[in-house]
């Protein structure tokens, strides 16, 4: 085993694929000699060089055309989207384009192609560069979407996406980029649509993903010493989500919360809440909880980020509520 | 001394060592722990002060993230731009926007966008607000180099050219898109050139060159006040910092090439202009820059000072609330 950050994870993932199929290659914006704002791809250049890790125009949309036009015809691209909140800029090639592309031809055409971008607050890097943007990507049939939390999955995860051969949205979160975690020598791969049990529990189901995921890992170990048990459940894979892992946890705890950096409305927590309401109700003992972003853009200000964004105070009060020991304010 | 009188000059010296001064102080303020980003605009102060000086208090203007000159040049207070990068209450955008995003609808400055591009077909759709209401008010859009490869970028000059529409639009061209060099991303030599693809007059200028970009940029501006249609200015200028201020910004270029353009300051360059002429003297110059700094003094003194937005306003402002 070895420590790596979430970051070199990612970059090691990366280059594994790239030295493995020569068709893999990456495009974006920004990622060759600098390494892109979060320098994920740095140093890469210098081993395949720029034909292989090419700098493009600023145009998004261009972008994520070229990644899908060379991905009908035999390559493996990974593009990257600085921030998420730029991928809109590319949303007609995402949505009308590559996430219907296989079924416009019938299931003939295969579509492998990976969008890596980054996404979540806690910067005061303002309106246009904080946002958590999922929802939008697991509402496009035909896409994948992978959100990894810890630089284990980040490896695993973008290894496996680069040999999937369906497009993948594959979300990082700019908060976890220093985060160190411990990852073997050998190679290996973490399989897309597969839940993890992050931390075993017996009170309460908590799913969370990405940054959130840590935070809930935290209040984990905070809440036992008071004597809540949380089940974290890492789904890691938005879409296709893998419902039984939450299922068979929620039929254990008999509560549920979902935790996550998106605002409440039209989140992703409102889709696992739907999904226990119609296939696990009976099991529940208290209302589902999801603890979310408030709704509002994410302001400029760190005092207002921080209230707006959830924290790991706001998951423990939730499963203070969820226990019925206290009313929790959001 | 050129087309541009004496007087205008000496106007324009002024708005650039505003500029300087205001952009020197965010760099100190920033290191000692204002939050988010700051991208500096120092070295290319020429081109917005040029532009700056032929524009009404009615006009409007459309920004960047490297946007502070531009907002100055409009005319923006220190105060309430320093308070917003102080994320502060009394901020232009009540400390919700930063840097990046600062609105100063006082001055008719309608924002800074951070999604680059983003600023010009907005641009386009002022202007054409302007020309249906009749009202003789130019809109004035900065941008990049880089953001002359957007999409939106190629909208917005093909909506600007079929309706004729008062808008100028201004390109830094600083040579890079963030740290992608212009031959990279372009095979033009002068991006000006891209206007030639929607009939609309296009034009390129040293844009260190205060007097060379006042010319392009008073004519331009009086153009489309008279209804002749847009035009496009690209200015060649160079940032002297890295892309924001936590690049240093040497992977991607020598630190020969800085050095070089270091010496092209465009303020050293007016100086010594006006200077010669006699329009200034050494110590006219030493009692502005004493007035900016006082004035930058107040305004970090009333940044700091003032109040943090209140947790209770936290979802405030969002929706349009009839009272
Ligand atoms: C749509 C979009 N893509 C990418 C970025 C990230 N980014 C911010 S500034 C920048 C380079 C812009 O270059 P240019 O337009 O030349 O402006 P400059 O920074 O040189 O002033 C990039 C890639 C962004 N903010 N918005
Ligand atoms: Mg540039």
């Amino acid at each position: 085993m070895k420590e790596l950050t979430y970051r070199e994870a990612l970059r090691e993932a990366l280059r594994e694929e790239m030295k493995r199929d020569e068709s893999v290659f990456l495009l974006g914006e920004d990622i060759a000699e600098y390494g892109s704002s979060y320098k994920v791809p740095q140093g890469l250049v210098d081993e395949f060089g720029h034909e292989r890790v090419r700098n493009t125009p600023l145009a998004e949309a261009g972008i994520i055309g070229a990644t899908l036009g060379a991905a009908l015809v035999g390559m493996r691209p990974v593009a990257e989207i600085m921030y998420i909140d730029f991928s809109p800029i590319a949303m007609d090639q995402i949505f009308n384009q590559i996430a219907k592309f296989r079924y416009m031809t019938g299931g003939t055409v295969k579509v492998p192609l990976v969008i890596r971008t980054q996404g979540g607050g806690g910067v005061s890097a303002g309106l246009h560069h904080s946002q958590s943007l999922e929802a939008l990507y697991t509402h496009m049939p035909g896409l994948m979407v992978v959100m990894p939390s810890i630089p284990y999955d980040a490896k695993g995860l973008l290894k496996s996406s680069i040999r999937e051969d369906n497009p993948v949205m594959f979300i990082e979160h700019k908060g976890l980029y220093g985060q160190s975690g411990m990852i073997p020598e050998e190679e290996y791969l973490v399989p897309l649509g597969k839940a993890e049990v992050k931390c075993e529990g017996k009170d309460i189901t908590v799913v969370a993903y990405s940054k959130s995921l840590v935070l809930a890992l935290q209040a984990a170990e905070t809440l036992e010493k008071e004597g809540i048990s949380l089940e974290v459940v890492d789904p890691r894979t938005l879409l296709p989500l893998d419902e039984d892992t939450i299922l068979d946890s929620v039929k254990k705890t008999s509560r549920l919360m979902v935790v996550h950096e998106a605002c409440k409305t039209g989140g992703f927590g409102g889709e696992v809440a739907a999904i226990v309401a119609e296939k696990a109700i009976d099991y529940l003992d208290a209302p589902i909880k999801r603890v979310t972003a408030l709704d509002s853009p994410i302001p400029f200000n760190p005092r207002l980020e921080d209230y707006i964004i959830p924290n790991e105070g706001d998951i423990i009060a939730g499963a203070r509520e969820l226990m019925g020991k206290e009313v929790s304010a959001r | 001394m050129s087309k541009i009188g004496k007087e205008k000059l000496k106007e324009i010296y002024i708005i650039m060592l505003r500029i300087r001064a205001f952009e020197e102080r965010a760099i100190v303020e920033y290191h000692k722990g204002i939050p988010g980003f700051i991208h500096s605009s120092i070295g290319e102060e020429a081109i917005p002060a040029a532009v700056g000086a032929f524009l009404r208090g009615d006009d409007y203007l459309l920004t960047t993230h490297r946007g502070h000159g531009d907002i100055i040049a409009k005319g923006a207070r220190f105060d309430k731009m320093m308070a917003e990068l102080f994320a502060k209450e009394t901020g232009y955008c009540k400390g919700r926007g930063g840097s990046m995003h600062i609105v100063a609808t006082d001055r008719n400055m309608l924002g800074a966008t951070a999604i680059v591009g983003a600023g010009l077909p907005i641009a386009s759709g002022v202007a054409l607000g302007c020309k249906m209401q009749k009202l003789d008010r130019v809109t004035v859009c900065f941008f990049g180099d880089g953001a002359t490869c957007t999409g939106a970028f190629h909208e917005a000059l093909c909506f600007a050219s079929v309706w004729d529409l008062p808008v100028v639009f201004v390109c830094a061209n600083n040579l890079y898109s963030l740290s992608t060099p212009q031959k990279v991303y372009t095979k033009l030599e002068h991006i000006s050139d891209r206007a030639k693809a929607y009939g609309i007059p296009g034009v390129t200028v040293d844009g260190n060159d205060v007097a060379a970009v006042a010319e392009v940029a008073s004519e331009a501006i009086e153009r489309a006040r008279k209804g002749g249609g847009p035009t496009f200015i690209e200015g060649m200028t160079y940032r002297i910092y890295g892309h924001h201020m936590g690049d240093p910004g040497t992977s991607y270029r020598t630190k020969e090439e800085v050095e070089d353009w270091k010496k092209k300051d465009p303020i050293a360059r007016l100086q010594s202009r006006l200077l010669k002429a006699k329009v200034i003297t050494k110590s006219d110059i030493e009692e502005i820059q004493a007035d900016v700094n006082r004035e930058l003094d107040e305004a970090v003194k009333f940044a700091a000072e003032s109040p943090e937005p209140k947790i209770e306003d936290a979802l405030s402002g969002i929706y349009y609330t009839a009272r």
